[in-house]
C-alpha cells in the first residue's frame, strides 16, 4: 500500500512578500532540479491558504512557468486561480502559456489548461478560452470533452450572453448524445446549472433523450449517475406507460453503494409515481424503496440525518414505504443528538395500535437520558401518541404520571403541556389525575407549561375543590407574568367565575384580574380580550382535538418531495423560501398526471425572497398573534386549481402530482376540497404540527440578522 | 491470511456542503482551532471571509446540533474526522446526500494516500491534496474519484510535464472516463489471488425490547491480472416483500448495496453478482439483515441498589457459538453512578478496572472460548448526597470480535474468476463478526432499600 507521507507541514509559516521574492529570484540560478522553486512555491501556497495576500508576487510566480515540472505548473495555476481576478491587468502575460497548454499533446495538460482558464473570469482570459473551448468540446479525448463541458457552465456563469452567442449551449446539447457516459453526465450537469439560473436557457427532456440518458446510467460514474437522475425531473411523462417504464428502469439504482445515488433515485421514483396509473406497480416500487432507505441508516451520521429528514417527508406521502419498520428508528444510546431528534419524529409518525407498546417503552427509556431537548421531545412524543393512538391512551397516561413522579422539572413541565392536550382529546376520561398535576404547580417556571396548567385549572374548575385558592396564588404576580401566561390567567379566571359565580372570593378574583387586564396591560390583544370577557363572561365549549391536522397538505408534500435529498428536504421548506435566487419547482401538468395530484397542485410561488436580510419564518403553526403573515397562495377553494400556464413553469420547470384518484388507498380518504380549505392560507401550516409549538429542535435555516449575506 | 483487512473500520466523521448536484461554492479543511489547512473557492461570489463565518458559527460554538448550518442562503456542511473538519459551502438547494458522500470520499482518498487523516497529515501533504481536489471536483461537481485511477496519475513524485508520453496519458484519460473507470487494463500478477472478507457488525439494543440487526460488509482484495470477470455467490435471499419469507438454508437479507463495479441490471434480473473488480482492496457490497440474528455473546446483568450507599453488580457473559471458535478482544464497559467513590471488582478471567473519569468499570477479556461462561461481581461505593442525583443509566456496552462466524448466517458459496488468458486463481474467504460501540444492554436498577442482600459487600 502506498502511503507516502509528505513533510510539508513546516511550510505553514507566515512569510513576507519581500523574502519570497528574493528567494524566487535567487532560485533562478543553481536550481537544476527545481527543488528550490518547488519549496518556495509550497510556502506561497501555504500562505495563500492561511489568508496571507500573496498577489504582489504575481510576476515572480508566473516566471516559474518556465520550468518543466508539472507540480510547479499546478501550483502556479492554483496561484492564478486565487489571484487572477485581482491582477486583471497583468494576466495577459500568461495567455501564451495557457494557449500552449491548450494545444499540448497530452490530454491531461489540455484539460488542466481549460479548467484553470475557466476559473479566471476576466475578459482577456474568457476571450481566449472561448476560442479554444469550441475545439475542446469536440476533442478526441473524452477526458478533455468532459472537462470542457463543465467549462461551459463556468463560461456561462462569467458571461451568459457571450456563451449563448458563441453557440456553446448547442454544443453542450450535442454532448448529451456523446459516446462516452462521463461526458454525457457532465454535459447534463452543466446544462442543468445553466437552466437553473433565472436568466438561463430552458432545459427540458423529451422521451428519446430521457431514454438515452438512462442508457448512459450504467456506464456513468456514481456522480454522473446523480447528475443524470436529477435531470430526469425535467422530463414530463405524457402517458402512464412512459412513467411506469422509466420508473422500472431506474429502480435498479436503489442498490447502489452511494447514498446520494439512492436518494436521488428515490426522488425520481416519487416524482414519476405522480404520472403512473398501475397501483400494483406503485405499491411494488414503494415496497422496494423501504429497505434502501433503512440501509442509509448504516451510513455516517450526517447521511443518516439527511435520510431521516427525508423519510419523515416520504412516509407522510407514501405511508406504505416503511409501514412495519418502526423498530429500526429506535435511538441508539450513542447516536448524535441530531440523529436522535430526527428519529423521534419518525417514531411518532409510525406509531400505531400494533407497535405502540414497544414505542412507548422506548420513549420512557429516552425520558431518563441527559440531553434536555431530547428528553422533552420524548415526553412530548408520548403525549402526541396518546392523542393519536386511542388504544394506548391508558398506558401513555400511566407513563406520563410516572414521569411526573420523577420531579425532574423539565420533564414535569413537558408532561403537563401534553396532558392539557390529552384532556381535550378524551374529555371526561382522565380528569381524575388533576390532583396529581396540581401538586406540581410550584415546579412550573416556563410560560408554556404554566399556561397549560392554568388552562387545566380553569377548564375543570368545577372539579377542583380549591381552584379558587390555586388561582389566587397564580395571579399573585399577574402583572409580571409573560403574556402567554396572562392570557391563560384571564381566561381561566373567567371560567372559574362561571362555575362558581356565587363565591365572593371568586368574584373578587375575576374583578381584580379583569381590572388589571383592561387598565394596566399594554398588550392590545390582551386588553381587548379583557374587555370582551368583561362583557361576555361566558364559556365557549372547547373543540376536541385530533392529530388529523398534523400531516402536511398533500399538494405541499408533492412539491417538497421534488426536493428529496436536498437542503429543502431537510428543513421541510421549499428552497425558494430560504435561498435567494433559488428556483421553485412544481409538478408539471400532462395528460398522465394523476387527477388528484392536479387538483392539489401547488403552483410555483413567484415571489422572490426579500432582497434585504432574509428572514425565514420558523416552522409550526402560525400563532394567533402573528396573523399578519401574508397568505402565499391566492387559492380558490371552490374549484380545482387550473393547470399551470406554461410560463409559470419558468426556468427550472418542474413538476408534481400523483396517480389517478383510484390509487388513493394509501392516503386516508381525504376530501381534497376540504384539505385545501383547511390549508388555504398556508399549505405548509400543518407541516410540523406534531411538534408544532415546540420549535427548539426543528432544524431550520438561521435567520440572518444583520446583513451577513453581504459578507460573502 | 493477513489481518490488515480488519483495520479498515468505517470512518465515522461527525459533520457536512450546497446547485442541486454540486458540492457548492467552496471546499475547506479546518483544524480544531478554526485555521484553514485547505481552501478552495469555486465561485466568484464566494470569498474567503466565509471561512471565518464557519469558524465562528461552528468550530467556536459549544453547541452545534446539526451537521448542516444554514445562515441566510449559505449552508455549511461539515464532517469531522479526528482533529479536522471537512467542510463544503453552498448557496443553493444542494443535494445534501451528495455533499456528504463527497466529504466522505475526500476522507477515504486521503486515508488511502496517506494512511490517516488528521491535521498533521493534511499539512504534510497539502499540495498533493490541492491537486487531488482539483481533480475530483470541478466547479463543485464531483468527478471521477476512483482511488486506483487517481493513484496512476496523481503522485508524490516529481513529473516533468514534457516527458509524459501522450499515449500513457491517453490510457489514463480513457480509464478515468471509461466504463470501468475503477481499473487499469495492464494489471499483472505472478500469482493470481483474491481475498474475500465478510465482516459483520452486530447492533444490539437489549432492554424490555430486543433489537438486533447486522450490518455486513464484504471487503475484497483482488490481485488478479488483466480484466477478470468475476461472479460471486452467496446463500442469500433478498427479502423485498416480507411475505416472501421462508426459504430453507438461505439467509434473509433485508437489503444490499453494491460497489460501482457490480452490474445492477444483472442483479436485478437474476440475482447474480457479476463485476470486473478494481485492483486491490475495495468494498464489494454491504448488506443488512434483521431476521434470525445469532448473537455471539449473551450478557445477563443484575444490578441492585442497596440503600443510597451501594450499587452491586452481577454480570454473566455466555457464549453462543461452537467450542472451536472464540471471541477475542472482549471489552465490557459497565456504567457506574455519577457519585461513585470506588468500585470493588471480582473477576476470574480478564481484568476489571474502575475508570472514574468516564463513570464506568472496564472489564477486558482477551479471549473467551466457545461454551465458556464468565461472571463479574462488583460493588460500587457511593458518596451520600442530600439530593438524589438522577442517573441516566447508560447501557452496558460490549466490544468483541469472533473469527469465522457470521451473525447473519451468511456464507460465500463461490467466487468464480474468468479471464481471457484463462489463468488459475486462488480464492480465500474469511468471516468476522464484531461489535464496537454497537452492542448495548440496558439494565434495570433494582431497589433494595435498607436490606443488605447477599450481593452487598
Amino acid at each position: 500500500m502506498m502511503s507516502g507521507q509528505g513533510q510539508d507541514a513546516k511550510f505553514f509559516q507566515r512569510g513576507k512578500i519581500q523574502e519570497f521574492r528574493q528567494e524566487l529570484q535567487a532560485a533562478e540560478t543553481k536550481d537544476k532540479k527545481y527543488t528550490k522553486r518547488k519549496t518556495i512555491l509550497k510556502k506561497i501556497v501555504a500562505n495563500i491558504t492561511m489568508g496571507n495576500d500573496m498577489s504582489p508576487l504575481f510576476v515572480d510566480v508566473v516566471q516559474c512557468l518556465g520550468t518543466p515540472l508539472l507540480e510547479i505548473k499546478k501550483m502556479v495555476y492554483l496561484f492564478l486561480i486565487n489571484y487572477g481576478r485581482a491582477k486583471a491587468d497583468s494576466i495577459h502575460m500568461i495567455i501564451p502559456n495557457f494557449l500552449q497548454d491548450c494545444n499540448d499533446r497530452n490530454p491531461l495538460i489540455r484539460a488542466l489548461a481549460i479548467r484553470t482558464m475557466s476559473y479566471i473570469p476576466i475578459p482577456v482570459v474568457i476571450e481566449n478560452l472561448t476560442e479554444q473551448l469550441r475545439h475542446h468540446l469536440k476533442d478526441r479525448d473524452p477526458y478533455v470533452r468532459k472537462t470542457a463541458a463543465i467549462c461551459v457552465a463556468k463560461l456561462y456563469a462569467a458571461d451568459p450572453r457571450k456563451a449563448e452567442r458563441g453557440g456553446f449551449v448547442e454544443l453542450l446539447r450535442d454532448l448529451l448524445v456523446d459516446s462516452n457516459a462521463t461526458v454525457v453526465a457532465n454535459a447534463v450537469a452543466a446544462l442543468s446549472e445553466i437552466s437553473d439560473r433565472q436568466d438561463g436557457v430552458l432545459f427540458k427532456l423529451n422521451l428519446p433523450v430521457a431514454n438515452k440518458l438512462i442508457a448512459a446510467l450504467g456506464e456513468s460514474s456514481e456522480w454522473g449517475q446523480i447528475y443524470i437522475l436529477d435531470a430526469l425531473l425535467r422530463y414530463v411523462p405524457e402517458t402512464h406507460a412512459d412513467a411506469e417504464l422509466i420508473g422500472e428502469r431506474i429502480s435498479v439504482q436503489l442498490q447502489h453503494a452511494n447514498s446520494a445515488v439512492v436518494l436521488t433515485t428515490i426522488k425520481v421514483l416519487l416524482y414519476l409515481m405522480n404520472y403512473m396509473e398501475s397501483r400494483k406497480l406503485i405499491e411494488h416500487i414503494c415496497k422496494r424503496m423501504g429497505p434502501p432507505l433503512v440501509t442509509l441508516l448504516s451510513s455516517g451520521p450526517e447521511v443518516q440525518y439527511v435520510a431521516l429528514r427525508n423519510i419523515l417527508l416520504i412516509i407522510q406521502r407514501r405511508p406504505t414505504v416503511l409501514k412495519n419498520d418502526v423498530k429500526v428508528f429506535f435511538c441508539k444510546y450513542n447516536d448524535p443528538i441530531y440523529v436522535k431528534l430526527a428519529k423521534l419524529e419518525i417514531m411518532y409518525r409510525l406509531a400505531n395500535e400494533e407497535n405502540v407498546k414497544e414505542v412507548l417503552a422506548e420513549l420512557e427509556e429516552y425520558a431518563s437520558e441527559v440531553d434536555i431537548d431530547f428528553v422533552r421531545k420524548a415526553v412530548r412524543s408520548i403525549g402526541r401518541i396518546t392523542i393519536k393512538v386511542e388504544g394506548a391512551a391508558d398506558a401513555c397516561i400511566r407513563s406520563l404520571l410516572g414521569l411526573i413522579e420523577t420531579k425532574v422539572t423539565y420533564v414535569v413541565q413537558e408532561a403537563i403541556i401534553v396532558i392539557k392536550d390529552i384532556f381535550r382529546r378524551y374529555p371526561g376520561k382522565y380528569e381524575g389525575i388533576i390532583p396529581k398535576l396540581c401538586e406540581n404547580l410550584d415546579a412550573l417556571d416556563e410560560p408554556e407549561s404554566k399556561a397549560s396548567m392554568i388552562w387545566i385549572i380553569g377548564q375543570f374548575a368545577n372539579r377542583i375543590d380549591n381552584a379558587d385558592e390555586l388561582m389566587d396564588d397564580l395571579t399573585y404576580n399577574f402583572l409580571d407574568e409573560p403574556t402567554e401566561v396572562q392570557f391563560a390567567l384571564v381566561t381561566a379566571a373567567v371560567k372559574l367565575f362561571v362555575y362558581k359565580s356565587s363565591s365572593d372570593s371568586v368574584k373578587a378574583l375575576v374583578h381584580k384580574v379583569l381590572k388589571w387586564t383592561t387598565e394596566e396591560i399594554d398588550n392590545p390583544d390582551l386588553r381587548d380580550r379583557g374587555f370582551m370577557y368583561w362583557r361576555l363572561l361566558a364559556i365557549n365549549p372547547t373543540p376536541a382535538i385530533t392529530t388529523d391536522a398534523d400531516r402536511m397538505d398533500r399538494g405541499a408534500l408533492d412539491q417538497l418531495l421534488l426536493h428529496t435529498g436536498t437542503l429543502g428536504s431537510i428543513y421541510h421548506k421549499n428552497p425558494e423560501t430560504f435561498i435567494r435566487g433559488a428556483a421553485g419547482k412544481a409538478l408539471v401538468d400532462s395528460p398522465a398526471l394523476n387527477p388528484m395530484s392536479r387538483q392539489v397542485l401547488v403552483p410555483i410561488q413567484r415571489e422572490a425572497p426579500p432582497s434585504g436580510p432574509i428572514v425565514v419564518p420558523g416552522p409550526g403553526p402560525i400563532e394567533p398573534g402573528a396573523a399578519s403573515i401574508p397568505s402565499p397562495l391566492p387559492m380558490n377553494t371552490s374549484k380545482p386549481a387550473p393547470p399551470l400556464p406554461p410560463e409559470s413553469v419558468g426556468t427550472g420547470g418542474l413538476l408534481e402530482g400523483e396517480g389517478s384518484a383510484g390509487d388513493e388507498d394509501e392516503d386516508e380518504d381525504e376530501d381534497p376540497a376540504a384539505a385545501r380549505l383547511a390549508s388555504a392560507s398556508d399549505p405548509y401550516a400543518s407541516m410540523d404540527a406534531a411538534f408544532g409549538e415546540y420549535t427548539a429542535d426543528a432544524p431550520q435555516p438561521s435567520t440572518v440578522t444583520q446583513g451577513a449575506e453581504l459578507l460573502f | 491470511m493477513c489481518s490488515s483487512a480488519f483495520s479498515s473500520e468505517m470512518l465515522r466523521p461527525f459533520f457536512p456542503m450546497t446547485r442541486p448536484s454540486s458540492t457548492g461554492k467552496a471546499f475547506f479543511i479546518f483544524n480544531q482551532k478554526g485555521e484553514l489547512l485547505i481552501s478552495r473557492l469555486y465561485r466568484p461570489d464566494v470569498r474567503r471571509p466565509i471561512a471565518d463565518v464557519f469558524r465562528i458559527q461552528v468550530i467556536s460554538s459549544s453547541d452545534v446540533r446539526s451537521p448542516i448550518v444554514t445562515l441566510g442562503s449559505t449552508s455549511f456542511f461539515h464532517v469531522r474526522v479526528n482533529n479536522v473538519y471537512v467542510v463544503a459551502v453552498t448557496k443553493n438547494n444542494a443535494n445534501a446526500a451528495l455533499v456528504f458522500e463527497f466529504c466522505y470520499r475526500v476522507i477515504s482518498i486521503c486515508k488511502s494516500y496517506f494512511g490517516k487523516v488528521d491535521e498533521e497529515c493534511v499539512k504534510n501533504n497539502f499540495v498533493l491534496i490541492y491537486e487531488l481536489i482539483d481533480e475530483i471536483n470541478d466547479f463543485g461537481y464531483p468527478q471521477n474519484s476512483e482511488i486506483d485511477t487517481l493513484k496512476s496519475y496523481i503522485t508524490t513524485e516529481s513529473v516533468v510535464s514534457s516527458q509524459i508520453v501522450a499515449e500513457e496519458s491517453s490510457k489514463i484519460t480513457t480509464q478515468a472516463t471509461g466504463v470501468t473507470s475503477w481499473r487499469r487494463a495492464d494489471v499483472k500478477y505472478k500469482k493470481n489471488e483474491a481475498f474475500v472478507d465478510v465482516v459483520e457488525t452486530v447492533n444490539l439494543s437489549m432492554s424490555t425490547v430486543l433489537r438486533a440487526d447486522v450490518d455486513g460488509h464484504i471487503q475484497m482484495r483482488a490481485y488478479l491480472s488483466g480484466t477478470p470477470e468475476c461472479k460471486f455467490g452467496l446463500n442469500d435471499k433478498l427479502v423485498i416483500d416480507k411475505s416472501e419469507r421462508g426459504a430453507i438454508d438461505a439467509v434473509e437479507l433485508d437489503d444490499c448495496r453494491f460497489h460501482q463495479c457490480v452490474r445492477l441490471n444483472e442483479f436485478d434480473s437474476n440475482r447474480t453478482i457479476s463485476f470486473i473488480p478494481p485492483d486491490g482492496e475495495f468494498e464489494l457490497m454491504t448488506y443488512r439483515a434483521t431476521s434470525n440474528v445469532k448473537l455471539p455473546l449473551r450478557v445477563i446483568p443484575t444490578v441492585n441498589e442497596i440503600g443510597t450507599t451501594h450499587v452491586t453488580y452481577l454480570i454473566v457473559v455466555k457464549t453462543n457459538f461452537g467450542n472451536k471458535l472464540s471471541a477475542t478482544n472482549v471489552v465490557l464497559r459497565i456504567p457506574t453512578p455519577l457519585n461513585t467513590t470506588s468500585v470493588d471488582c471480582k473477576v476470574q478471567t480478564g481484568k476489571a478496572k474502575y475508570v472514574p473519569e468516564e463513570n464506568v468499570v472496564v472489564w477486558k477479556i482477551p479471549r473467551i472460548q466457545g461454551g465458556q461462561e464468565l461472571t463479574f461481581n462488583a460493588a460500587a461505593q457511593l458518596t451520600s448526597t442530600t439530593t438524589r442525583q438522577v442517573w441516566a443509566r447508560p447501557p452496558i456496552d460490549v466490544d468483541f470480535q469472533v473469527l469465522m462466524f457470521t451473525a447473519s448466517g451468511l456464507i460465500v458459496r463461490f467466487l468464480k474468476v474468468f479471464e481471457k488468458s484463462n489463468y488459475h486463481s486462488i480464492k480465500w474467504v474469511r468471516y468476522l463478526t464484531k461489535a464496537s460501540g454497537t452492542y448495548q444492554i440496558r439494565f434495570i436498577l433494582h431497589g433494595h432499600f435498607g436490606v443488605a442482600d447477599e450481593g452487598g459487600k
